[in-house]
């Protein structure tokens, strides 16, 4: 479904994402970890058209070429982003926030003309119950607690139905409850959608992971479920190991 | 942003056109001029002229306030339809002018008869602006397409925040310059003036000075309509989000540099039209006009009255021009200070405007009572308290 074949991004001499070759399948839902500048941000980057890489195929159903298009075209096709440090309307309301994001034209005289329709409606308040904020609806989004503006940003990619999801440390800033919810959302959306998540939080990871994909100076380092990983020795060396080391 | 308010701001807009539309009219008309109540013609063109750059704060607002995008350019855009109108009224000066001639007196003075042989010494360019019609078109055109290429420029190059602002102050400084010179054909730095007639009527008498006013109070009232519709829409809502988070916007599927240039195209019209009133009310337009500092003026307007409202540039715009007025005849060397403090006192203790000072008394008065009753009830009152317990890992993008 989303495939990486030999994509290298330098910046200023700095190989942020060295020979990376890496594949996802349809429904899949993938944790990706690695310590901080492995190139687990860079990688959403030049998936979603922020930046280009300077060699490498990007390729979305094995022939939609990635690195040709730019940010709206690539969402348009169906690849919602979820960005690191909650990124919603604040001054606009829940609903607002939905319904801007909300699956449908994204012309300029849609937005001029068009009304919100009853079907519309119903989808919003769907996609809300999803996410847990169905009384939050006229609510401004700057109100909401850190933990409910990711949820609301999950909501946000939901509304857009996208067949690929990345998302990047959904957890962040949450407490344990908050969490271990998010994690419960993330699996049910597994198998409707394919599901990128990039984590940190190895509680987390081991209540989604089916397959976990580390990565390490910006290059594949390993694959497999979170148990093998775990017990990689290359993985142990670079991220686990050295985090036991300095959490002991 | 819907506010709270929006029932006192159409009582405000209401009473605008009241007073616009009759009050002031039928005072400038019907009382003798000994009465204490009569306006004078004069006061009628200085309040018109208030009123043409309320629609210039209006243009300006719709990109700073709603959109994000802080021009400091829209001077120009202004000035641009203020040419385009002048240059019509010059022709329709006649043989009244200082050298009796049919061409205007700077292209007499200039000696463009050697220059554009052709067609008796008028610039070709200016052949078709003899009809009102052409130069009625025009005042929306030419600020509307100089608008569409810079904007496009602009945005397709992803020039954002202070840059867009510095560039959009650059381009209006160079187009300042280029209207200076003589041989850009539109009067150099003495510009346009010593107009005498407008649609065949005195541009002079006072019933022409009342109609023009009532013509400026019609288009502020249609200008915030507009505004007051845009922003009502989908649209208005992009728009905001724009504002407050591009990026999102822009992974969510939209093109936002459409989106930012039709707001720019179409605030540069609204100030193109606020331009064209303005100079037949003031009898002149050149260069000055469009002035770098006469651009950040309009952004102090903004900043006074209330970016986050449409109600609020007007009041701005009138009343720190009223201020100005008063203030230059007062204290003239002064007043420059006296603007660049006002803008200071509001940015730093009243950021929502002079339209925001209900709310912050409210709010004042609550925290003299004491106990904040119904705290969780007004959630909305609020605004910069974005609760983030931790932040997240690291703020890369």
């Amino acid at each position: 479904m989303l495939s990486l074949e030999g994509v290298t991004k330098t910046f200023d001499g700095f190989k942020a994402i060295n020979d990376l070759s890496f594949y996802v399948d349809e429904g899949e839902l993938r944790v990706i970890i690695g310590p901080n500048g492995a190139g687990k941000s860079t990688m959403l980057d030049l998936i979603t058209g922020r930046t280009r890489p300077d060699i490498g195929k990007i390729e979305f159903h094995g022939n939609t070429d990635l690195t040709a298009l730019n940010e709206y075209q690539i969402n348009r096709i169906g690849i919602g982003r979820k960005f690191q440090t909650p990124s919603v309307y604040t001054n606009h309301t829940v609903f607002e926030n939905i319904l801007l994001s909300l699956e449908g034209s994204r012309s300029v005289w849609h937005a001029l003309f068009s009304r919100l329709s009853s079907t519309e409606q119903d989808r919003i308040q769907v996609v809300l119950e999803t996410v847990g904020l169905n009384d939050k609806g006229a609510e401004k989004a700057g109100s909401l607690s850190h933990g409910q503006k990711q949820w609301l940003e999950i909501g946000m990619l939901l509304a857009q139905n996208p067949k690929l999801l990345l998302v990047d440390e959904p957890a962040a800033g949450m407490t344990d409850e908050e969490t271990r919810k998010t994690g419960e959302l993330l699996m049910s959306l597994a198998g409707k959608h394919t599901i990128v998540v990039i984590e940190h939080d190895m509680v987390f990871v081991r209540q989604i992971a089916r397959t976990v994909t580390v990565l390490h100076q910006g290059g594949l380092l390993c694959e497999g479920t979170v148990d093998e990983v775990q017990s990689d020795d290359r993985v142990l060396e670079v991220y686990l190991g050295r985090k036991k080391r300095e959490k002991s | 942003m819907k506010r709270t308010s929006s029932k006192a701001e159409y009582w405000i807009v209401g009473a605008l056109a009241v007073v616009g539309l009759i009050v002031l009219p039928s005072l400038n008309a019907f009382l003798p001029t000994t009465h204490p109540l009569h306006v004078t013609s004069f006061a009628m063109s200085v309040y018109g002229k208030y009123l043409c750059y309320a629609v210039l704060a209006l243009g300006v607002n719709l990109l700073w306030g709603y959109t994000g995008l802080l021009s400091l350019g829209q001077g120009l855009f202004f000035s641009l339809g203020g040419y385009a109108l002048g240059m019509h009224l010059m022709l329709k000066i006649g043989k009244l002018g200082q050298y009796k001639s049919d061409l205007p007196d700077f292209m007499v003075f200039l000696e463009f008869e050697k220059r554009f042989p052709d067609s008796g010494g008028l610039p070709p360019h200016w052949i078709p602006f003899k009809h009102f019609a052409f130069a009625a078109i025009m005042i929306l055109v030419i600020p509307g397409f100089v608008a569409f290429v810079f904007g496009w420029l602009a945005f397709r190059s992803r020039i954002k925040g202070v840059y867009f602002s510095i560039l959009s102050q650059a381009l209006t400084y160079a187009a300042t310059l280029m209207f200076f010179r003589n041989d850009f054909t539109f009067g150099g730095n003495n510009g346009l003036t010593d107009f005498k007639f407008i649609l065949g009527y005195d541009i002079n008498a006072p019933a022409t000075k009342r109609v023009l006013f009532m013509a400026s109070c019609l288009l502020l009232l249609a200008v915030y309509t507009l505004c007051r519709w845009l922003t009502s829409t989908r649209f208005g809502l992009i728009q905001r989000a724009i504002r407050d988070s591009e990026n999102r916007v822009l992974f969510s599927g939209y093109a936002t540099a459409h989106f930012k240039l039709l707001v720019f195209v179409l605030s540069a019209m609204i100030c193109g039209l606020g331009g064209a009133l303005f100079v037949p009310q003031v009898g002149i337009i050149n260069p000055s006009e469009m002035a770098p500092d006469k651009s950040l003026e309009a952004v102090v307007w903004c900043a006074v009255g209330g970016r986050a409202s449409l109600i609020g540039p007007i009041i701005g715009a009138i009343g720190v021009n009223a201020l100005k007025s008063y203030a230059t005849h007062a204290f003239a060397e002064q007043w420059p200070y006296f603007l660049g403090v006002l803008f200071i006192v509001v940015t730093l203790f009243l950021p929502e405007g002079v339209i925001g000072i209900p709310q912050k008394l409210r709010g004042w008065r609550r925290r003299l009572q004491g106990t904040l009753p119904s705290d969780p009830a007004a959630p909305t009152a609020t605004p910069g308290s974005e609760s983030t317990p931790k932040p997240a890992q690291s703020p890369t993008h």
